[in-house]
């Protein structure tokens, strides 16, 4: 059966308080989830008074003061901070997000809770274990797949074929979508979930790749596709606006078209 | 126990099953099927309501009606054990609850709906009266 409650050692504790320094102007409360895995205690909700008139807007700016001036024990991934790299998604006031594009004051309430992507075993504070993630969308073959010999320059694409892949090639694959589809949360050792069944299509649409069949075989699954309930989570939170909801309908209706 | 399974291999997992675009089709198609026999469905109990036993009888053994009332109870019956199917997958884990789950779905529904078309087509062909 699902599992409802957390068990024991993954119940979330009252943590420490870090109080707002002597001389703060503007100071608003940032929650954040604390795991440290060296020792056995149990995770832990950080409660940090941060001077906002001290830092930048955005929520990884709030997050690199607090390591910086507050507490230099938390960890958290972060590398372009411009939403190009995907590194920095995390789930901010109940929503996944990138926390370098996510103004803090968009999310409403005194208070901002931070935490890790949901459903992913958590490595540290705010790092979750994202291989079986990576090794879901590597299982997809993300490159082109040909048999005809190689043209003398580049694989030939007309403008409207090259059109098609808009929407679908700007994913950074942050995976702020696949956790937060509760599909994938019940099924994620088998389902693929939205990132990687929005590549599967990036590849299946392209006019360059020659292993469509093969593809759609590798997909044909009610399990690895078919659990997608078209709850639309994934769309909803994707910092890049796709909608990778609409991508697997694609597919669906491209498995369709082989049997009808 | 450490596993030291590759991430790869875990993710691939055991293949596609190579099935699944049918039963999506037939879920959708069943669907479908249903919105018109639904409001027929309506329609009709309306007109039971204003009419006696011999005349409901009567209104069941019509051709047209008790053909269109096998028709609603089969796909009604099918589309319904399509969708637990879907949930059980979905919420149940344990190979051996799983299993009891599936086979109890198939045979609730199957009993249910063969009854429930029995007893249209024993009304239907005169059995009743």
């Amino acid at each position: 059966m699902v599992q409802l409650a957390l068990p024991k050692n993954s119940r979330v504790q009252k943590g420490r308080h870090h109080p707002a320094p002597a001389g703060a102007t503007k100071v608003k409360t940032f929650k954040v989830y604390r795991y440290d895995p060296e020792t056995s205690e149990n995770p832990r909700w950080d409660t940090y008074d941060v001077d906002v008139d001290a830092c930048g807007p955005m929520v990884l700016d709030v997050l690199i003061h607090i390591k910086n001036t507050m507490d230099p024990t938390l960890a958290f991934r972060r590398s372009c901070r411009e939403g190009v790299c995907g590194s920095c998604a995390m789930n901010v006031g109940g929503r996944n997000t990138l926390a370098c594009t996510h103004g803090h004051t968009e999310t409403p309430g005194a208070d901002c809770q931070i935490s890790p992507l949901p459903s992913m075993p958590v490595l540290k504070d705010l790092i979750p274990d994202l291989s079986h993630f990576y090794a879901q969308y590597a299982s997809i073959e993300p490159w082109l797949h040909t048999t005809s010999p190689e043209p003398q320059g580049e694989w030939l694409q007309s403008p409207e074929d090259r059109e098609k892949i808009d929407g679908l090639y700007e994913c950074i694959l942050c995976a702020c979508c696949t956790t937060s589809c509760p599909s994938y949360w019940w099924n994620g050792e088998k389902y693929l979930g939205p990132a990687t069944l929005l590549h599967a299509y990036r590849w299946l649409i392209d006019s360059r790749d020659e292993a469509t069949g093969d593809r759609l075989d590798a997909l044909e699954d009610p399990f690895k596709l078919y659990r997608c309930h078209t709850i639309m989570n994934c769309a909803q939170v994707c910092p890049k606006g796709l909608n990778p909801a609409k991508a697997i309908a694609e597919v669906k209706k491209m498995l369709a078209d082989r049997i009808v | 126990m450490a596993s030291y399974r590759t991430p790869l291999g875990r993710a691939r997992g055991l293949g596609a099953a190579h099935h699944g675009a049918s039963h999506w089709l037939a879920e959708r198609v069943s669907a479908i099927a249903l919105v018109p026999l639904v409001l027929w469905a309506i329609f009709g109990v309306l007109r039971l309501a204003t009419l006696d036993y011999q005349g409901a009888v009567l209104w069941v053994s019509s051709p047209l009606n008790a053909v269109l009332l096998v028709l609603l109870t089969a796909t009604a019956y099918w589309h319904m054990h399509a969708g637990m199917r879907v949930i059980v997958e979905d919420y149940i884990h344990k190979t051996l609850t799983k299993a009891v789950l599936l086979m109890l779905n198939l045979s609730v529904s199957v009993l249910v709906g063969v009854l429930a078309i029995f007893s249209i087509l024993k009304v239907a062909l005169g059995g009743a009266l």
